[in-house]
């Protein structure tokens, strides 16, 4: 283990994993030579720890890095540098093969039904499948197994015999859930579960996903671009911007107290169903392209509050309340708002 | 609202004739009619008829589906009567349409002006000096603040939200009197959403058109629609003015739809879903067609299914518990 890490939380009883200055960036290629010319930094310099049994939801919009952040703590996509530690055991470093045994312990589920489950085989082996790689039950106990699970995801044993075209998407991702569960794991990454769910369905999967973390006591790591969604499923929540996180929090003080300009506007811009209209900030321009990120502080460029501070010092992420984190420069030294809106008077 | 009605559809059957006497009803019965500056949103999950309806307005129903009942009327025309080669004058002119993915609706090998100037020139005869001078000055209007440059740029270069605000340029080149938006900001990020929305509903109001805004979110309906038909199974089952529907619901699909919403302001562990799927269009149940699904269904329920019917100034819902003398409407007053 590595001495760097500056706490040692890491070996804290329940805390399930742990990620600590987390970079992953893709290089991009040009050149005769093909050299990497520049680089994509997907995930910059990010950190969080999960408990055992809670869910972090991580928000952001289409290109923040949430997607591979997801990948890159499941070690499915090796990070660039950072150190990853899963039940005390650091995997930053660790081969295919070293990490099969750990495989069994995390898994992950993802949003398109669709093209996630292989067409050709029927459900009783797709869900048989990780259970035949990882584990030496008998054919008897495996179907024992499969049959149980089917119907604890809201599956007939009918079913088993179907093929995933026979299903709709709700089901299909009931399909994915069973899946991922057959072995019993304690960590799960949901990248975008629901996203590409029908709204009566939605509610049916996430009530699922709610049930059976209850019953196996699970850990999720919920990924989404839906605020609403995320609130509903996260005891903390995470909003990421440009591969970096710029606020963490537990749900209720994010959601009630945002305290990043970008949490602020991106709650506000989520349309609900009110009887008062209320008004929005509307947020200009667009993501700045992650190759080629502002100075000082990503979000400046869109940010009402910013000034001249933004522009030269990249604001770390700093606890402003208690268990709050934000990374902005809005909250001076004692943790109050330092300055307003450029313009405005206060 | 004195407004002249622009688009009145009547009794609107689409059918797809699948071969061995399937015949799935993707739509099935629908009539609504849309006014000058006024949006009226079509709600419902996939499968419920209404992009189909929406094309059914623009003629673009393909084989081996056809409209095999009903009328489309835009200014007094009806559309279903007209030739091909009279809609093309219809589709942009009158009637325009913008689509989800925006990407594949722009032509990737042209550049944007090329496209936007062969729109102009196709419905109006003009020099490629005017119609190059009217597509920079639709760029602006769409709020692309550099809407020279974009001309000869081509549509890869530009985000998602960029080619959205090119197609909704293209789209009120022809200064359309009806716009129908499916799903215009599905495929975006909810900033640039809100953008998109924002930039629809100004266009909306200086240009007096109408839109007919496709959506599945009911969050865009609460903020931008002013009144909303919800469908299911090929049907409208309930229709008013946005807040009638949203906060006096008549229908229990519509319940159950609200209901199943994670939202911030309501915390609570679990959602209500609504159980079971949706029928597939050539297997609708006999009787009311949410009848499986629905919580409050009797025996009545599954002999017929119920018309829609007006229980209140302006607000129809196709539920019998909801109609005079009904349980739901006593047990609701």
């Amino acid at each position: 283990m590595s001495a760097k890490i500056n706490n040692d939380v890491v070996t804290e009883k329940d805390t399930l994993v742990k990620i600590s200055n987390v970079k992953k960036y893709f290089p991009v290629k040009g050149g005769i030579l093909r050299r990497p010319i520049n680089f994509v930094k997907a995930v910059d310099d990010v950190s969080f720890t999960v408990q055992k049994g809670e869910t972090l939801g991580v928000v952001g919009e289409s290109g923040c890095g949430k997607s591979t952040l997801g990948r890159v703590v499941l070690n499915l996509l090796p990070s660039t540098s950072g150190h990853i530690h899963f039940k005390d055991e650091e995997i930053t470093d660790k081969s295919t093969r070293q990490m099969r045994p750990l495989r069994k312990e995390m898994q992950m589920i993802f949003q398109d039904p669709f093209s996630s489950l292989n067409t050709k085989m029927s459900v009783r082996e797709l869900i048989e499948e990780p259970l035949i790689v990882q584990s030496n039950f008998s054919k008897e106990e495996r179907r024992e197994k499969v049959e149980h699970m089917v119907e604890k995801v809201g599956l007939r044993i009918a079913d088993l015999v179907k093929y995933p075209h026979e299903f709709s998407g709700g089901q299909r991702q009931r399909i994915s859930i069973a899946r991922a569960l057959i072995l019993e794991p304690s960590f799960i990454v949901c990248d975008e579960p629901v996203s590409a769910l029908d709204m009566s369905i939605q509610a049916q999967v996430l009530n699922l996903m709610k049930d059976l973390q209850e019953e196996f006591n699970l850990t999720y790591l919920f990924i989404s671009h839906d605020l609403n969604v995320v609130n509903h499923m996260s005891d903390r929540v995470a909003v990421m911007y440009l591969g970096r996180i710029v606020e963490i929090a537990s749900n209720e003080s994010i959601y009630e107290d945002p305290l990043h300009p970008y949490s602020q506007i991106l709650l506000q811009s989520i349309p609900t169903v009110s009887e008062e209209n209320q008004d929005k900030a509307t947020l200009s321009g667009e993501l700045p392209s992650p190759l080629d990120p502002p100075s000082g502080c990503a979000f400046r460029t869109r940010c009402p509050f910013a000034h001249d501070l933004c522009k030269e010092v990249r604001p770390e992420l700093r606890e402003i309340k208690e268990g709050h984190y934000a990374a902005c420069h809005l909250y001076n030294e004692d943790n109050e708002k330092a300055f307003t809106k450029q313009g405005e008077i206060e | 609202m004195a407004q002249k009605e622009v688009l009145r559809v009547e009794d609107l059957k689409t059918h797809f004739f699948l071969g061995e006497n399937k015949v799935a009803k993707a739509v099935d019965g629908v009539s609504f009619s849309v006014h000058e500056g006024e949006t009226v949103a079509l709600v419902g999950e996939s499968g419920s008829g209404k992009s189909m309806t929406a094309l059914s307005i623009m003629q673009l129903i393909n084989k081996p589906g056809r409209i095999v009942n009903g009328n489309i009327f835009v200014e007094g025309n009806s559309l279903v009567d007209m030739s091909e080669k009279e809609m093309v004058k219809v589709r942009g002119n009158d009637v325009a349409m913008i689509f989800q993915e925006p990407m594949t609706a722009l032509n990737p090998v042209f550049t944007i002006g090329n496209q936007l100037v062969e729109m102009i020139r196709k419905h109006k005869k003009v020099s490629k000096k005017t119609a190059s001078k009217r597509a920079i000055e639709l760029l602006d209007i769409v709020g692309i603040s550099r809407s020279k440059a974009i001309m000869q740029e081509y549509p890869h270069q530009l985000s998602g939200g960029m080619r959205q605000r090119v197609m909704i340029a293209i789209a009120i080149s022809c200064d359309p009197k009806v716009l129908i938006a499916d799903e215009p900001t599905t495929a975006l990020d909810v900033t640039i959403q809100l953008q998109i929305l924002d930039l629809l509903d100004t266009l909306k109001k200086k240009l007096n058109m109408a839109i007919l805004l496709i959506t599945h979110d009911l969050g865009v309906v609460s903020e931008y629609a002013d009144r909303v038909m919800v469908m299911y199974g090929g049907q409208i089952i309930e229709t008013s003015e946005t807040k009638e529907v949203l906060f006096d619901t008549r229908h229990p699909y519509t319940e159950g739809l609200l209901n199943s919403l994670p939202r911030m302001d309501q915390k609570s562990d679990r959602l209500e879903a609504i159980s079971g799927t949706t029928p597939p269009a050539f297997a609708f149940p006999q009787g009311c067609r949410f009848a499986p699904r629905c919580p409050y269904a009797t025996e009545e329920c599954t002999v017929e299914n119920p018309p829609l019917v007006e229980v209140e100034e302006g607000h129809a819902t196709r539920c019998i518990l909801h109609m005079e003398g009904g349980k739901l409407h006593v047990s609701k007053d």
